[in-house]
Formats: structure tokens, C-alpha cells, sequence
């Protein structure tokens, strides 16, 4: 429903503004121009998210996922100490995020799903720290190789399309800190 | 000689090498994941022709001119080019509202742009804050939530501002 209403109201300001500004003829030529575009960009970055996600999908078989799990390990045990005691957990968790570095996203959903209903158990519906944590763990996306986005790249006719991999993993990786710095503080002034 | 024209190729080649060393099937592998690229981009193409139908529209309207010169003061000071603002409000909220978003940005200015670096980085380094919370806490019966969202959405706020720097660090 909140799409529903996000798409109402950006038609509904088009509309408005459209009429303020008398530029309706443009936004009604727009409207059908918007909808050819994503076509045309959906058939551009066609090739380049095959290609790539199927070289992760060989990545995934030649094992870089349970290496990725493994190397993940330690540092989940210091970020997330109580839910790391139980090995099932520990299991769920490390593989939730290294799915979620190989943007294997569906693989990823149910993997952290299971890790957060073994972490909420007798917790009586309240998010304590860890669950906070694993959270901003998961929303803050820290992806090896951005698929979708190098395949827009590709078809806007970029020269390199992955040659904004180096930002990509600076920026994720000063962000999930930002957001961990931030649930830290946040932990002792926010009781209930 | 150009090194960089080496990165794709050879990663390629070494993903193929390690998968025969592993006696994986490695053009199954291949043609399995490119299957699933195109299940991605065919759930894809509908919520975009939707999406991208009311961005181009907000656009010929002026109503992004508007919106951009609303938030241009606080973009300013936070070091962001001000054209990102309609992506950066609809991010944490729709993943495909903002590929339309972020896709009309590379599309319109140039995928290597300053603008279309920023966007695209922006896209690659977030995920839809709102969404992934309700998945999560909804599975697990989560009612009080806590700090998850402020913190959540410090890790988003922070991601754009990185954004735009990383871009200007690491393209001369």
C-alpha cells in the first residue's frame, strides 16, 4: 500500500506543478517517455546482470561463500557476543552476510531471518541490542560486486561500469561503522 | 599499457581456472546465475515502467526543480550535489523507486558524470532501510523496536554523504 501511495502522490505533484508552472503538455509527452526509458534501460543492463551474476553464482560453487562465512566468524563473535555463543546462530549469521557481500539477496533474506528469530526468542517482542545491531548490519548493504547498478552503468553507456567498485566499498564500509558507532550510542540512553 | 583493462578479463579468466581446479560445472554456474539475472531484471521492469513514468513526470513538471531547491541549503552543507536529493528521500522507502530514481540521475547527466558517480554509489552502498527492517523484525516478532530505525538510518545518512566524497577521493 505505501507504494500505492508514494506513486499517487508523485503523480498527483506532477499534476499540480505541471499546471502552476503550464507545463502540462511536457509531463503528459513525460509520462510515456518514463515508461519507454524503462524498457529501454531494463534491456540495456540485460547482458551485464547476467554476466555477472552468473560469475558470482560460480564464485558461490568454487566456495567463496563458506570461505567468506568462515573469515566472517571472528568478527561477528566480537559484534554480536550472545548470539554468537550458540553455533546454530553463529552458522546463520555468517552465512546471512557474506549471501548479503555476494548480493546474493535471496539467499541472503531467509538465511538472516532465521538468525533474528533464534536471536529474538524470549526477548518478548522487544529489539535488544543485538537484534539493533544485526539490523543495521543488514541495512547497511556491504556488497563486493553492485550488479544491479554496474548493469544501469553499462546501459547509460558508461566506459567502465565497475570502476565505481572502489567508492562503493569505502562508502558501505564507513557506513555500517557510522551505524554501528551510532547504535552503540544510542544503546544507553534508549531503554524501552 | 593500461592496467585497469585487465581487471575484468582476468577475473574471468581466474573465476573459470578456480572452478575446473574445484571440478565445479563451471558453464552451468554461469548460465544458472545469468538465468537469475534475468528473473532480476524481468521483476524488475514493471515496477520501473510504473516508477520511472512518475519520475520523468516530477521532472518535466518542475516539481524536481523544486523539490532540489527546498533541500539545496542542507545539501550544501553536508558536502552533497543537491541534483541527489529526490534519490536520497525515496532510498531508505522503495528499492526499485530508487534504481528509477538513481537510473533517470546516470541517464540524464552522464553514468560518468560526478552526479552519476554519486548516484550510483549511493545506490550500491544502501539498501532499503524500511523494508529490510519490517522483513526482519516482522519474522521475528519484534513490536518495540528501539533505536533500530535512528540507527539504521544514520548508516544510510552517513553512506550519502560517503558517497560524495568517495567519488571526489577516488576519481581524479
Amino acid at each position: 500500500m505505501a507504494m500505492s501511495w508514494l506513486w499517487a502522490g508523485m503523480v498527483a505533484l506532477s499534476v499540480l506543478c505541471g499546471a502552476v508552472n503550464g507545463r502540462m503538455a511536457q509531463v503528459s509527452a513525460a509520462a510515456l517517455e518514463g515508461a519507454g526509458a524503462a524498457v529501454e534501460l531494463c534491456l540495456g543492463m540485460l547482458g551485464s546482470v547476467c554476466l555477472w551474476m552468473g560469475v558470482m553464482e560460480l564464485m558461490e560453487r568454487c566456495g567463496l561463500a563458506d570461505g567468506l562465512a568462515a573469515a566472517l566468524r571472528p568478527v561477528l563473535r566480537r559484534l554480536l557476543p550472545k548470539a554468537s555463543a550458540d553455533a546454530q546462530t553463529l552458522g546463520a549469521l555468517s552465512a546471512n552476510v557474506s549471501a548479503n557481500l555476494l548480493g546474493l539477496g535471496n539467499a541472503a533474506t531467509p538465511l538472516g531471518i532465521r538468525a533474528a528469530r533464534r536471536m529474538a526468542r524470549d526477548c518478548h517482542g522487544v529489539a535488544h541490542d543485538e537484534l539493533c545491531r544485526l539490523v543495521v548490519l543488514n541495512t547497511a548493504s556491504i556488497q563486493l560486486l553492485p550488479t544491479t547498478v554496474a548493469g544501469i552503468r553499462a546501459a547509460c553507456g558508461s566506459a567502465a561500469p565497475l570502476d565505481i567498485l572502489p567508492a562503493v566499498w569505502l562508502s558501505s564500509a564507513l557506513s555500517v561503522t557510522a551505524g554501528l558507532l551510532a547504535a552503540r550510542a544510542l544503546q544507553a540512553v534508549w531503554r524501552t | 599499457m593500461d592496467l585497469s583493462a585487465y581487471i575484468v578479463p582476468v577475473l574471468l579468466l581466474l573465476c573459470a581456472v578456480c572452478g575446473l581446479r574445484r571440478k565445479v560445472d563451471v558453464y552451468d554456474a554461469l548460465i544458472t546465475g545469468a538465468g537469475s539475472g534475468l528473473q532480476v531484471v524481468a521483476r524488475i521492469l514493471p515496477s520501473m515502467a510504473a516508477l520511472l513514468c512518475a519520475v520523468y513526470m516530477l521532472r518535466a513538471s518542475g516539481a524536481m526543480e523544486l523539490l532540489t531547491g527546498l533541500l539545496t541549503p542542507l545539501l550544501h552543507a553536508l558536502g552533497l550535489p543537491p541534483e541527489v536529493t529526490a534519490l536520497m528521500l525515496i532510498r531508505p522507502m522503495s528499492g526499485s523507486g530508487a534504481l528509477a530514481v538513481g537510473s533517470e540521475l546516470m541517464a540524464r547527466y552522464g553514468p560518468d558524470s560526478y552526479i552519476g558517480r554519486v548516484a550510483a554509489v549511493m545506490l550500491g552502498s544502501t539498501e532499503t532501510t524500511f523494508y529490510t527492517i519490517a522483513v526482519y523484525f516482522g519474522a521475528a516478532g519484534i513490536r518495540k523496536t528501539r533505536y533500530a530505525i535512528p540507527a539504521a538510518l544514520t548508516a544510510d545518512l552517513a553512506a550519502f554523504v560517503f558517497a560524495a566524497l568517495s567519488v571526489r577521493w577516488l576519481t581524479a
